[in-house]
């Protein structure tokens, strides 16, 4: 009976499929790296060879750091994603225990409201937010920047955070509230804590999307002063196009904090996805 | 409850609503209206729907905003027709119960969807350059080497090639939205199904298919609305003029040349409104038929 769902051909073609696909997914990202130390020759010649002490060259990452400011870019991309991801965590979470706890009003009408920004994508409204952010004087820096993500990612947080503190004891809650606690420490001390792995979650599928990001950054913040990572790797890309050696580094030094970020977070990012918190 | 001041709701409530409204809701609507405007001389004046008429009767415009239109809903169709069959299949092989390394494949597989579309983009542009000659030379190795062509700079195939590169990257979600959903099936379910002698595929098609429809619902939707305002690969790939001789252009590059202007060209924030606002009512009526139409419908095959 179990013949067809454990049969030891049927597991080798899994296998099989299965490195295809990965065998796939990782190519070009391994030819990216494996390339970005070698020789200018070596790379025209042997495309797919590991380098060895005579092809091995770091002068693409040498042009990288004398011609781009990837450190400043580099910090650009982390305070625009850490701070988009406090805000959007920390208003998120209050607006969610408004709408989870408290019966006022319009309650509904405003879980609908916020919950609008779920399947209309934020840059239809790009016209005017730039319009926006020229007349408050915040083009060019990055909180136009950081406001925008906040309020993109904050329809999604709500909803996901909203449906895990239904499920916090109100027991808990009232025993909060007899011993004298505010309402206010009642969320920030009983409440957040519990609610932390729907927190990582939601934080987790932000932070992607804000730090890939192209667009905003090259409407809102192309300055020098502001470019993030990903317009950074973007424009001096474009500079060096026949410097084959500095765009495979400046790929390359694009892929490195991604990569770890993920080696760092796959399985809450994984976990989150299969968890149903997209349904 | 009732009795206490009600301000800490209030409290609560105000920063997200305020940044919401703020930088999401009111500009949203702000661009509707701007399509109604047009622009002389440094003084903005209400213009009625002549923006649409410009859009949709200058042949100069209403050919560009057509092949815009038509090169996104190909996009879309090429994702709908491999991305997601690939992402199920994917996902029905690693849910096998006894799959060794499922983990390793899945976050392997799931790599190219974290990376960002300006890595993706010029990783592929380099690979599939004839000057460096990675693509013609595998293809050299398996005997197919009249296949190569420069396919992103011909204009009859660089629009695929883009949505095949979009596809290679975003591979990873459907995967695992569906992989989640097989899980979830009871295993009593698909024992009864053995009792009734259907096992392997056949489980597949008749068990396991028809309950992750839902999730399948899902995912076409979640690719439309990604896919009708993509931008970034493209702009990535081939620049804002979308080139080859604009067979690349998608709603999303058309609206950033139209709005931010490009080369001669001066930005044109009501045009771009008109666009914004068309892309507005595409996404709205695609999310309209997912709610009303299909959703409803898939409602009896939940458990």
């Amino acid at each position: 009976m179990h013949k067809a769902r454990h049969n030891p051909l049927n597991s080798i073609a899994a296998h099989a499929a299965l490195l295809t696909w990965t065998a796939i997914a990782l190519f070009p990202v391994t030819v990216i790296l494996v390339n970005s130390f070698k020789t200018r020759k070596a790379i025209f010649r042997e495309p797919l060879a590991l380098p060895d002490a005579e092809s091995f060259s770091m002068v693409g990452y040498q042009t990288v750091m004398k011609q781009g400011d990837f450190f400043l870019y580099f910090q650009n991309s982390m305070i625009v994603t850490v701070a988009s991801l406090f805000l959007i965590l920390l208003f998120g979470a209050m607006a969610a225990f408004a709408l989870s706890e408290y019966r006022f009003r319009g309650n509904t009408l405003m879980g609908l409201y916020l919950a609008l920004g779920i399947m209309i994508p934020i840059r239809i409204g790009t016209v005017a937010i730039l319009e926006l952010m020229v007349d408050t004087g915040l083009v060019n820096t990055l909180a136009a920047l950081i406001l925008v993500y906040t309020a993109q990612g904050l329809p999604l947080a709500v909803f996901i955070l909203s449906e895990f503190m239904r499920q916090v004891s109100d027991d808990l809650k009232n025993a909060g509230r007899i011993d004298g606690m505010s309402e206010y420490a009642i969320f920030f001390r009983l409440v957040l804590p519990l609610v932390r792995p729907a927190m990582a979650t939601v934080a987790v599928f932000n932070m992607i999307p804000i730090w890939n990001d192209l667009w905003f950054p090259l409407i809102l913040a192309p300055g020098e002063a502001t470019k993030t990572l990903t317009l950074g790797s973007q424009v001096f890309i474009g500079q060096f196009v026949t410097d084959w050696n500095a765009v495979l580094s400046a790929l390359s030094l694009a892929i490195l904090p991604v990569l770890v970020l993920y080696v760092i977070f796959s399985r809450q990012l994984i976990r989150g996805i299969t968890s149903g918190a997209v349904k | 409850m009732a009795s206490r001041s009600r301000l800490h709701v209030a409290v609560f409530l105000a920063p997200a609503v305020l940044v919401y409204t703020a930088v999401m809701i009111w500009p949203l609507f702000n661009t509707l209206r701007l399509s109604l405007y047009v622009e002389a001389d440094g003084v903005r004046s209400f213009a009625g729907l002549a923006n649409f008429a410009t859009l949709f009767g200058d042949p100069r415009w209403s050919e560009a905003f057509w092949n815009a239109l038509g090169n996104n809903f190909w996009f879309f169709v090429v994702h709908m027709l491999v991305q997601n069959p690939i992402g199920v299949a994917l996902a029905a092989i690693l849910s096998h119960p006894r799959l060794r390394f499922a983990a390793l494949y899945r976050s392997a597989i799931f790599i190219p969807t974290i990376l960002s579309f300006v890595i993706v983009g010029f990783a592929w542009k380099l690979i599939l350059s004839p000057i460096w000659g990675i693509a013609p030379g595998i293809l050299d190795a398996v005997g197919l080497k009249a296949l190569f062509a420069p396919w992103l700079g011909r204009e009859e195939y660089a629009l695929t090639t883009l949505a095949l590169i979009s596809v290679w990257q975003f591979v990873g979600i459907p995967m695992m939205l569906i992989y989640a959903a097989l899980l979830s099936i009871p295993e009593e379910i698909l024992e009864a199904g053995e009792i009734d002698g259907i096992t392997g595929w056949s489980a597949f098609w008749r068990i396991k298919l028809p309950l992750i429809l839902p999730s399948i619902g899902i995912i076409s939707i979640l690719t439309f609305v990604g896919n009708f305002n993509a931008f970034d690969l493209i702009y990535a790939a081939q620049g804002a003029l979308a080139g080859p001789d604009f067979s690349t252009d998608i709603l999303g590059t058309f609206l950033y040349r139209t709005f931010f202007g490009f080369q001669l060209q001066l930005g044109d924030p009501h045009m771009g409104s008109a666009i914004a606002t068309a892309m507005f009512a595409i996404i709205l009526a695609g999310v309209c038929i997912y709610l009303f139409a299909i959703q409803t419908r898939m409602r009896r095959y939940q458990f």
